[in-house]
């Protein structure tokens, strides 16, 4: 097969997902009626306040706190792999750095409507920008993901301005406003040696400058504990160890999002076992450096068992919590370390199972870092309805928690529907690489 | 001569009757103004004189008659309330003691606090606990308001300056700007802050008034709530509510500055320095550097027994240790 029978079919494999099937819209129908019914459950708390959760005056974040730590948590992997293993050199991951940039850039998104969820008065949203005190963590915590948000936008795109010219080029069934769109986008790409050069050392330049900011965004979040005397926040390597429990999740949600895409696109040639291999291997390195944090985190306050401390822990290890607690440190780290040791667990199908199981098991670490610990403040909780004193989320609670996965799901699948999900100028320019290799 | 004399007579007469109209007319229009002239002088003397401070801060003087009343609007209230209750009362260090020994569980506390602020039952600006150290130590009563630290956890995350502290120490929670993001409650060691979660109780009725952020009322739903060390009485130079409802003699009230607090039962003033002195006064949970206004004096001696159907709900908190 000649070269340029080999491009032609990499152009029309990866884009063959760009057109609207009659699945796509059955899924976001099915996506766009499950968020209104959540949206209406938001409604409900807007209008009869947060009385509809089962938020009390001690355990005042519950499941939209732990879920907001989720979302920023999540979004880290568009760090890890576009940038991180990008420039180190490691060239497997190429292939999946769009995946894991659009995974970055809906969650970090998503994540800021998370929190405004959990506010009390949300149309008073607008204080935090006009009356904003730069004491408070929370304004560290919107500035940097608000960076984020805009850093990942840019580092989706301008890698993409190439392929929304071959878009423009050869999607040409499509109706000439959505072609336009393609070519303003472009901004008169022609694929000169200038224009590649410019293109290749702004990404470069945008991959170093995303390190440190996304390194950010979870350490401020971690630091809206970290920075109280509670017992079970009260912790100095809280930012270490929100970002590398960051990179399980995040590697996680990848295995899943590539298994979906591998399949319903038909990319089989293009992310490969040799991909989920890859991946396997890399979850199993972040989940042994969670694990090592973790260790600490719980070993270091439980040998010395201070007052405190102690209420929080013994309902971690033996309490109300510990069915959860052990739950998510076996199902959620331990076995998915010793499983994905193996090769086997490496292909395809059992990766998407343990990455589910990863995922949910970190959505629960996140429920377990943030409520016990309010659970046993240092002075006793008294003259207050039992259900101030355990927290149990109610019903609206939860639909409220679920619509930003729906929105996540929505934003992830448009894209997907929209732009290329594997870089079509790379995996071309890649291909030449390797003919001039041989 | 008598011609002469009755001729003056009877011009005399004539002119004794002129003379007379002159002098009565005159005397009546003289006198009624003299008299018009008087009561105009008197009363101007009676009309009150009345100082006005302008806003811009010009003292002048006018008459009260010269004056009428402008209704200010609520928004014009609510300023001035806003601005008094951000300023706070200069010169003055607020600090409370509350005596341990003294406390029985009466409760009075809370009711006046629940009362004044028009809070639900279950909401606590002021929230009496039942304590034990350790399984040998005894138990004992311990009111808990906000501890109205000098360097507060809560003011610090506080991302829009929603709460703050005053110059008079005070720490008040302004609920026109809270966003309801309840950093505030979980930086806060002493459980001292609540959340309106509902519509507040009273809240129909307090439709019309102007916020007091002082007094915390009108409460409002999404934001939070807090032991005031009642500003809005400490303004008008009384004690604050639980102060004066306590019927054990709990709790002094005063001046750090002026080294005086008063017990709000006997309404005795003591010395502060000196009654932390003689009684061991202490903080809760120095160690955590927050440096709190309110001190205690230890349970040494208690005047009422502990009850002993509270001792399992004070046990709780021991946990296994």
């Amino acid at each position: 097969m000649s070269d340029q029978l080999k491009t032609e079919k990499i152009t029309t494999d990866l884009l063959r997902s760009i057109r609207l099937n009659k699945s796509f819209l059955i899924w976001m129908g099915f996506l766009g009626l499950a968020f209104l019914v959540c949206f209406g459950a938001y409604g409900l708390q807007l209008k009869n306040g947060m009385v509809v959760t089962g938020l009390g005056d001690y355990v005042s974040w519950g499941m939209y706190i732990s879920n907001f730590v989720f979302f920023v948590a999540t979004s880290l992997i568009g760090m890890l792999i576009s940038a991180a293993l990008g420039l180190s050199g490691q060239k497997w991951a190429a292939p999946l750095a769009r995946i894991a940039e659009i995974i970055a850039l809906a969650f970090a998104a998503v994540a800021g409507l998370v929190i405004v969820m959990d506010m009390g008065r949300p149309e008073r949203l607008l204080n935090v920008f006009i009356h904003g005190r730069i004491q408070s963590p929370i304004l560290w915590d919107v500035t940097v993901v608000t960076v984020y948000v805009l850093i990942s936008t840019l580092f989706l795109y301008i890698p993409l301005i190439p392929d929304l010219k071959i878009c423009y080029d050869r999607l040409d069934k499509l109706p000439p406003f959505a072609r336009n769109i393609y070519k303003l986008l472009s901004l008169n790409w022609t694929g000169s040696a200038d224009q590649k050069k410019l293109i290749k050392q702004s990404t470069r330049v945008i991959a170093i400058f995303i390190i440190p900011v996304a390194l950010a965004i979870h350490t401020v979040t971690s630091w809206l504990f970290a920075n109280t005397s509670r017992a079970g926040w009260d912790s100095t390597i809280f930012g270490p160890y929100f970002v590398t429990g960051a990179f399980v999740a995040g590697s996680a949600a990848v295995i899943i999002a590539m298994y979906f895409y591998r399949k319903n696109y038909g990319l089989k040639d293009y992310i490969t076992d040799y991909h989920f291999d890859k991946m396997g291997q890399l979850l199993v390195l972040v989940s042994l450096i969670y694990l090592y944090f973790t260790l600490n985190e719980y070993m270091v306050p439980a040998y010395k068992m201070k007052k405190a401390e102690a209420l929080h822990l013994s309902a971690l290890f033996t309490g109300i919590h510990a069915g959860l607690f052990w739950s998510v440190q076996l199902f959620g780290l331990v076995l998915p370390i010793i499983l994905l040791l193996f090769k086997k667990m490496r292909e395809p199908l059992p990766m998407l199972f343990i990455a589910l199981a990863v995922l949910i098991g970190a959505w629960f670490k996140r429920y377990i870092i943030v409520i016990p610990t309010q659970e046993h403040p240092f002075l006793p909780i008294q003259n207050v309805p039992l259900s101030f004193k355990i927290y149990t989320p109610t019903l609206v609670e939860t639909l409220v928690t679920i619509a930003p996965f729906i929105l996540v799901l929505i934003i992830i699948t448009v894209l997907s529907k929209v732009i290329p999900i594997i870089s079509v100028h790379e995996t071309i320019e890649q291909l030449e690489e390797n003919n001039k290799n041989d | 001569m008598s011609e002469k004399e009755e001729k003056p007579r009877k011009k005399s007469r004539r002119e004794f009757l002129q003379d007379l109209g002159i002098v009565g007319v005159g005397t009546l229009i003289g006198g009624s103004a003299i008299f018009a002239g008087m009561h105009y002088d008197k009363k101007k003397t009676q009309a009150q004189r009345i100082k006005v401070l302008t806003a811009e801060n010009e003292l002048l003087e006018i008459e009260k008659s010269d004056t009428t009343q402008v209704v200010k609007s609520k928004l014009e209230n609510l300023t001035y309330l806003q601005k008094q209750g951000r300023d706070g009362i200069a010169g003055r260090r607020f600090v409370m003691v509350i005596d341990l020994s003294k406390c029985r569980n009466a409760r009075k506390c809370m009711a006046a606090c629940n009362n004044a602020h028009h809070l639900r039952p279950e909401q606590h600006h002021i929230n009496v606990l039942k304590m034990q150290e350790s399984h040998d130590t005894p138990a004992y009563y311990m009111p808990k308001p906000c501890q109205h630290c000098d360097n507060p956890p809560c003011v610090a995350v506080c991302p829009v300056d929603a709460t703050f502290k005053r110059q008079d120490g005070i720490v008040l929670i302004d609920n026109e700007r809270c966003i309801g993001c309840r950093f505030c409650i979980a930086a806060c060691p002493y459980s001292a802050r609540i959340f309106n979660w509902a519509e507040p109780i009273k809240s129909v009725d307090d439709e019309d008034l102007a916020y007091n952020v002082e007094l915390n009322v009108p409460q409002r739903k999404g934001t939070v709530s807090k032991c005031l060390f009642s500003a809005d009485r400490v303004r008008e130079g009384k004690l604050p509510y639980c102060v004066s409802a306590c019927p054990n003699g709990v709790y002094y009230f005063g001046d750090e500055n002026e080294d005086t607090v008063t017990n709000g039962t006997t309404k005795e003033t003591v010395r502060f320095k000196k009654l932390l002195e003689d009684n061991g006064g202490y903080t809760l949970m120095p160690e955590l550097g927050t440096h709190p206004r309110v001190y205690y004096l230890p349970p040494k001696g208690k005047e009422y027994p502990f009850q002993d159907k509270d001792k399992p709900e004070a046990a709780e908190h021991l946990g296994n240790s």
